[in-house]
């Protein structure tokens, strides 16, 4: 054993007899501790989601109360004589009473008993700003009502949908198509061409936007949505990408046995390349769907100062601001504008991240 | 038939070498130009033609008062390209938006790769559940997490002040998006939420390291830290340096989180002044676009040079299973 491991460029260690000896009792602890560090990671990345659930059902004023819990709940209170008074736990010299406090000073505190009201208003020692206030679980839906006066979800769903539909479609057309010439057909020159198209992928947005924009404006375009739209029907590098990778595993054989039969090479394309290129035309579908959806920048410049045309991402932005400080009313419009694409992605997880493997690893 | 007669009738063959294009192969092609139309007509004109405007463009001072129309730009040479050096913004951006790269691109390498090596661990109980909810948040629109994060950054109720408080016992955590000094530490805990991608296209890089290096390795007497290192990490060195170059470019890209954290003016006191902000700025807010023109070239070659200084660091530091590409 000795020199041949030692021969090794590797440091080796020799091997240890394991702590736990029964294999089953083995994998049994590897199992729990692995997945209780998963869940635990797991948690603290989720976390904010968290944040953002509990605030959305939170009244504002919770926030300003003295040690609030973290989830949504009112300050039990016991009503008298028309006055709600906060209930606390107090510490006495018989154990934690529930009290309601009336009036608190420095040292000591006018209280009231709501388990004995005849009693009437008494004074307890204890600085009351130490005592700890008890809560009812009490999730309101008043913060989603405030959100919707202020954005008008349902104008901006719809453009970003239109938006992102349109595009899509452009984009599957046109990227499909020009897949399918690069991947099928000899022409000369195609690589240089393609290498080309690849280079395109770094192009930063940046470089092309200003004479775009100037020219948008020339056309009248800026103020529509056709900016946004319309490039999309003249295929993009990446899922030109993409598509033209997965293409080239489809048989050849499929195409000349449909050319045999006397197909154009329009209808090899539709009867024969799209059904066996579903999972890669999937991904692209939701790829380019998200971005759409996403898209922030663009929308930003093309739109500028017309409102109703706005998607999500803008329309929400102006309120990120005005927001900041009614965190109620943010989470809920951040719970609404996450229910769609969260919605989605849970529906086609599997299509979705399909095709990032087959983007990702293909390079 | 005499000699002369023949040699007569021959010359035509002999002459010139004929190369004849069939018309199956003519047909082949037009389709196939026919298929390629839509990325002709869009490279020429949504990537080429701007391009070169925007090269001419920063040779002018246009500001969009007059109509786009020749004769009505004033050439300034070189100017804006002088101004390049002058500008205080220009440092300033550069240097916001290279401190926040040199975190996030470590964080959005090493955070995906620990996150693959869990999720892909044989250890792992339901791990496609595991692997779904990391990838949720990235498809969450940038927008709703920047509200998000808003709320669990704010200095008193925030989730992530109030752990603080909890675990380290301090009075009152960081005042994350006022202080400038904590705002871009503040910016790449966002990015943590993004990692979902690149944790997707490691995992796959992960799955598809043939286990008998592992195992060869395990008769060696590796344990699990050398197989990572001398194993693991070589094989997916590809897909490393995808993410990194992705990494980079993206930090140069910044823009949406930089303009709702911070605004047009990369509050606070321009601590999120990133580069693609001050060229939004300039260009469209500012509306100097022929230096803004200038800007966007700047940024153009910065990318290129940093794409191929990657690429040629990659053949001396990535291992490629298939054989060179």
């Amino acid at each position: 054993m000795a020199t041949l491991a030692q021969s090794n460029s590797m440091k080796v260690t020799t091997p240890r007899r394991p702590l736990i000896q029964k294999r089953q009792t083995r994998e049994l602890v590897s199992t729990l501790l692995v997945t209780g560090l998963g869940l635990a990671v797991l948690a603290i990345f989720l976390m904010p989601l968290g944040y953002m659930v509990t605030s959305a059902f939170k009244l504002d004023s919770q926030l300003s109360g003295q040690n609030p819990p973290l989830w949504p709940a009112t300050a039990a209170t016991f009503k008298y004589q028309d006055k709600e008074y906060p209930l606390y736990n107090v510490p006495t010299d018989q154990g934690v009473k529930q009290y309601a406090l009336v009036q608190g000073y420095r040292e000591d505190s006018d209280v009231m008993d709501p388990a004995h009201p005849e009693k009437g208003i008494f004074n307890v020692k204890g600085r009351w700003r130490t005592w700890e206030a008890i809560y009812n679980f009490k999730p309101v839906l008043v913060n989603f009502k405030s959100a919707n006066e202020q954005i008008n979800f349902a104008r901006l769903y719809f453009n970003t949908f239109a938006i992102a539909t349109l595009s899509t479609i452009g984009t599957l057309i046109s990227c499909i198509a020009v897949a399918y010439g690069f991947a099928r057909f000899r022409i000369p020159g195609k690589n240089i061409l393609f290498i080309v198209l690849i280079s395109t992928i770094v192009l930063p947005t940046q470089a092309t936007i200003i004479p775009l924009y100037i020219l948008f404006t020339k056309i009248g375009w800026v103020g529509t949505w056709l900016p946004l739209i319309v490039p999309a029907f003249f295929a993009n590098a990446y899922d030109v990408f993409l598509l033209r990778q997965y293409i080239m595993t489809i048989p050849k054989e499929l195409d000349e046995a449909a050319m045999i039969d006397g197909a154009n090479p329009l209808r090899t394309l539709t009867s024969v390349i799209l059904p066996q290129a579903v999972p890669a035309v999937t991904a692209v579908t939701l790829f380019h769907f998200f971005y759409a959806w996403n898209d922030y920048f663009n929308p930003l410049v093309y739109l500028v100062g017309k409102e109703n045309l706005y998607p999500l991402s803008v329309g929400l932005a102006n309120f990120v601001g005005a927001f900041s400080r009614f965190p109620g009313a943010a989470m809920a419009s951040a719970s609404i504008a996450i229910i769609l694409p969260v919605i989605m992605f849970f529906l086609a997880q599997r299509q979705f991240m399909q095709g990032i493997v087959i983007t990702g690893v293909e390079k | 038939m005499t000699v002369a007669n023949q040699a007569a009738v021959r010359p035509v063959a002999l002459a010139q070498p004929q190369r004849k294009v069939s018309a199956n192969r003519r047909r082949h092609v037009t389709w196939g130009l026919f298929f390629l139309t839509p990325w002709f007509i869009g490279f020429l004109a949504f990537q080429l033609l701007p391009i070169v405007s925007t090269i001419f463009l920063s040779f002018t001072d246009y500001n969009q008062t007059q109509q786009f129309a020749i004769g009505n730009f004033n050439m300034v040479g070189l100017k804006n390209y002088t101004r390049l050096f002058t500008d205080p913004v220009i440092g300033q951006a550069m240097g916001v938006t290279l401190r926040y790269a040199v975190f996030a691109v470590p964080i959005g390498i090493i955070i995906p790769l620990l996150f693959a090596t869990l999720v892909n661990s044989r250890h792992l109980f339901a791990s496609n559940i595991f692997r779904t909810l990391f990838y949720l948040p990235y498809i969450i629109p940038l927008v709703a997490s920047v509200m998000i994060f808003q709320g669990v950054l704010n200095a008193q109720s925030g989730w992530i002040n109030l752990m603080i408080k909890a675990v380290l016992g301090v009075e009152e955590g960081p005042r994350w998006l006022s202080d400038p000094t904590w705002v871009l530490p503040a910016l790449n805990i966002l990015g943590i939420w993004g990692v979902g991608n690149a944790m997707l296209i490691l995992l796959a890089g992960l799955q598809g390291v043939p286990t008998e290096l592992y195992e060869a390795a395990t008769v060696d007497g590796a344990n699990g830290v050398q197989k990572f290192f001398n194993i693991t990490i070589p094989m997916i060195s590809p897909l490393i340096f995808y993410n990194l170059t992705l990494g980079v470019i993206g930090a140069f890209q910044y823009f949406v989180v930089a303009m709702l954290i911070g605004g047009r003016n990369g509050d606070p006191q321009g601590a999120t002044m990133f580069y693609n902000l001050h060229f939004y700025r300039t260009a469209f807010v500012f509306n100097e676009m022929g230096y803004g023109s200038t800007l966007a070239l700047l940024l153009f070659v910065i990318i290129m040079l940093l794409t191929g200084l990657m690429f040629y660091s990659a053949q001396k530091l990535v291992y490629y299973a298939g054989g060179e590409a």
